[in-house]
């Protein structure tokens, strides 16, 4: 039962992703060509939103549905990894209109072709995992 | 029913996507989507290879859940709140397609040319699909995070590391859709 309340949101998350038409490759390539507003204006309205939400937990001290303070840990410092992972995260990105959460909605929707995408995805969640001692971070 | 199965506008889609963070945080988690990509590893047996998949991936099952529940929302999505008119693109990005030989969306959300089922007897887009889907996972995994983790939760918590990672993002994607595309297409 623990459980529902996770698939409801992620039924949420389907649903306005897909409706936002955020999953759709057409989406990514117009927004990459600056040639329309709405992909933008959905991330800048989803971070607003995340803002004022971070701020409620943190003003108010509101605990979480366990009566546990909310933390959201901070990034580890860095550098290589976020510019050069961040950049092969965009190439591919733009590439097949995909990021990992439409991934799995796409799937759902039943536009088959992006089971390869996951599966490179897993091969190259991989790749860095067997690789990781040897890059610079 | 019309405002359900139009496209839904940006700051209606921005304002729930928050509203899912919000919920996760009060469920006493994170928003990350690709953190599951490393679940599976693990699940399929890939700590037998690399000590990176060696942790408890069992505490994040409730993630996996919330990813099935998306594949559900994405399946009614499409199948019940669609309409033909949706994915009305700017046409000048319909001109851009032509030149590169896709499709225009004509209501789909994905283009034939790379999403049609015809694309699994066809060696180059599966190549890009599958060479595409690394880059992510590696991409993902190497900056410690997605959209969802570094671009909406890592920004909304004002987080400098996330804004190096969204900038690579954006610089990747800018050079594959204005560089490497007339190249590969």
């Amino acid at each position: 039962m623990k459980f529902i309340k996770f698939l409801a949101v992620g039924f949420l998350f389907g649903i306005v992703l897909t409706k936002s038409e955020a999953v759709s490759w057409y989406r990514i390539f117009e927004m990459f060509r600056f040639e329309s507003f709405h992909m933008y204006g959905i991330i800048g309205v989803a971070i607003l939103t995340g803002f004022l939400s971070i701020q409620f937990f943190k003003k108010t001290a509101a605990k979480d549905i366990d009566g546990r303070s909310v933390s959201i840990p901070d990034k580890e410092i860095g550098s290589f990894r976020y510019w050069i992972g961040g950049l092969l995260f965009g190439l591919g990105w733009a590439l097949v209109g995909a990021c990992p959460g439409p991934i799995f909605i796409m799937i759902g929707a039943g536009i088959y072709p992006v089971i390869i995408i996951l599966v490179g995805a897993l091969l190259g969640t991989f790749i860095y995992g067997l690789l990781r001692d040897k890059l610079p971070h | 029913m019309n405002f359900i199965t139009q496209t839904w506008s940006w700051y209606v889609s921005g304002f729930f996507i928050g509203v899912v963070m919000f919920l996760l945080i009060y469920f006493g988690k994170t928003f990350g989507m690709s953190s599951n990509l490393r679940a599976l590893c693990s699940i399929a047996g890939a700590d037998k290879y690399a000590s990176f998949f060696k942790f408890d991936y069992k505490a994040q099952n409730w993630n996996l859940v919330v990813v099935l529940g998306a594949m559900i929302g994405g399946f009614v999505a499409v199948h019940f709140l669609s309409a033909p008119e949706n994915v009305t693109l700017n046409p000048k990005t319909i001109q851009a397609l032509t030149q590169l030989g896709f499709d225009a969306p004509n209501g789909k959300l994905a283009p034939n040319t790379m999403f049609g089922n015809n694309v699994f007897t066809n060696p180059k887009m599966l190549f890009i699909l599958l060479f595409g889907g690394v880059l992510i996972g590696f991409g993902s995994r190497y900056a410690g995070g997605c959209t969802s983790g570094h671009a909406i939760q890592g920004l909304s918590n004002l987080q400098w590391q996330s804004l190096k990672a969204v900038i690579g993002f954006f610089v990747g994607g800018l050079l594959m859709v204005h560089f490497i595309f007339p190249l590969i297409f």
